[in-house]
């Protein structure tokens, strides 16, 4: 596979075929369990570049590296790190590159990852720029899906809440439609549904689509349900919020009548999106989505660095 | 029609639409150059009724992108030896490098000193680019 010494900035890099081979290595990984893989990136080092504070990103790579038996370095705060103000970022990785094999950079600038990718002789992944882009975040979907449900081709996935702005949530839509998702259902209210080129763009790949305000009508033929946050300061005023916060905030009501092996999947951290009481229903997955994250990066910096 | 010296080396910029003349000649900055150049402005045209005409000696490599943002209908005669060597409509650029500013704040080439702003034309019609480092759609504006 050519997964071998690429980048990974947007989810776009990677064909549908590779996509499926990190999934795929990914959900071998899984099943095989974590002890078989503890000498794989013997002597291989991770740098972590994190221009922006990220406990989550940050740890879940380094463990999935520590994990592979891999050593990292790098900083976590760009302001507290020997990281020269104004050094442009070009100048940095050139210099990383001679340190260590694999590199992965959080960067509060949309774009900073691409640029980096540009000047880096070793293979680079995008930790999350601004609300850019985050394609481990995709990647770690995607195994959840096909780890709890299967087959992309088999799956209604409803999205629900902020459509607008999560441009992950782009991502993570377009990538579904590539993967040929038997159908997508967007649920959001009318002020912040999908822009309208990406909409046409899942219609151009002939991908099957329904558009909805409301949860209730279409809970009952979803498999997969995927929360997003809604954030207050999208809304121009607070009766607004409230108003659509209730009809988009799942409970145990809405969920009265969706499939019992119905999957509930949130990128984490919640703001209230979903009711606490949902956490101990077994359709409640996101919590294990954290651990598909481990794995999801543990295959792809495998595949990147060839030992897998 | 007033006679101007015709240039026998050189490019000349003819059916510039009526005003983006000057607007062409300071975006290229050709007032700096060292060689003879000529602004014709108003001048009676068949096809646009008035038109603009720059005429540059010496000079046949031109930023073509800047003159296609600025007014594609724009034409480009190259001349050597006295004679029209070729002749094309510039046409509005599908890529344009380093030209104008992403729209995006949060935008790696609004802060980084090597990110040189690189656009992809989505739009022709609105003259909307998507910016190569965060995918932003930035109208082009004069
Ligand atoms: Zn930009």
């Amino acid at each position: 596979m050519s997964i071998y010494g690429k980048s990974l900035i947007s989810p776009d890099d990677f064909t549908v075929e590779e996509l499926q081979t990190v999934v795929n290595t990914a959900r071998e990984m899984m099943d095989t369990g974590m002890t078989a893989y503890q000498d794989l990136c013997r002597g291989k080092i991770l740098a972590t570049l994190f221009y922006e504070p990220s406990t989550r990103t940050k740890l879940s790579f380094e463990s999935a590296m520590l994990r592979m038996g891999g050593s990292i370095l790098g900083f976590g705060d760009a302001n507290t790190s020997s990281v020269a103000k104004g050094e442009s970022i070009a100048d940095t990785v050139r210099v990383i590159s001679s340190y260590a094999d694999i590199a992965v950079m959080r960067h509060h600038k949309e774009g900073a990852p691409k640029l980096a990718a540009q000047y880096a002789t070793i293979p680079f992944i995008n930790g999350g720029d601004g609300g850019h882009q985050h394609p481990t975040q995709t990647l770690t979907d995607l195994l959840t899906v096909a780890k709890y449900k299967g087959e992309f081709k088999d799956q209604v996935v409803a999205f629900c809440g902020d459509l607008k702005f999560g441009r992950t949530v782009h991502s993570l839509i377009r990538t579904l439609a590539r993967l040929q998702t038997k159908k997508i259902i967007l649920v959001s209210p009318e002020e912040l549904t999908l822009p309208q080129n990406l909409y046409r763009e899942l219609l151009e790949r002939g991908i099957k689509m329904e558009v909805v305000t409301c949860l209730e009508g279409i809970i009952s033929e979803v498999d997969v349900l995927y929360m997003t946050r809604i954030q207050r300061e999208r809304f121009f005023n607070e009766a607004d919020y409230q108003r659509l916060k209730d009809t988009y905030i799942l409970d145990v009501h809405k969920l009265e009548r969706a499939k019992s092996d119905m999957i509930i999947m949130h990128p984490l951290p919640r703001v209230n999106e979903i009711a606490y009481e949902i956490d101990n229903d077994p359709r409640a997955i996101y919590f294990k989505q954290a651990e598909c994250g481990v794995y999801a990066r543990m295959a792809l910096m495998a595949l990147q660095l060839g030992v897998m | 029609m007033m006679q101007v010296t015709s240039i026998s080396e050189g490019i000349v910029l003819d059916h510039i639409t009526s005003g983006n003349g000057l607007k062409i000649f300071s975006k290229l900055n050709l007032a700096a150059l060292d060689h003879p150049v000529v602004l014709l402005m108003n001048v009676p045209s068949r096809l646009l009724g008035r038109k603009d005409i720059i005429k540059i000696q010496n000079i046949k490599d031109i930023d073509l992108a800047m003159i296609g943002l600025v007014d594609s209908s724009t034409t480009v005669n190259v001349i050597s030896g006295g004679k029209i060597i070729s002749k094309h409509k510039v046409g509005i650029p599908e890529e344009v490098r380093g030209l104008f500013k992403c729209s995006n704040p949060r935008c790696v080439t609004n802060s980084d000193t090597y990110a040189e702003p690189i656009f992809h034309l989505v739009d022709a019609k609105s003259r909307e680019y998507a910016c190569e480092y965060c995918e932003e759609t930035t109208k082009y504006r004069l």
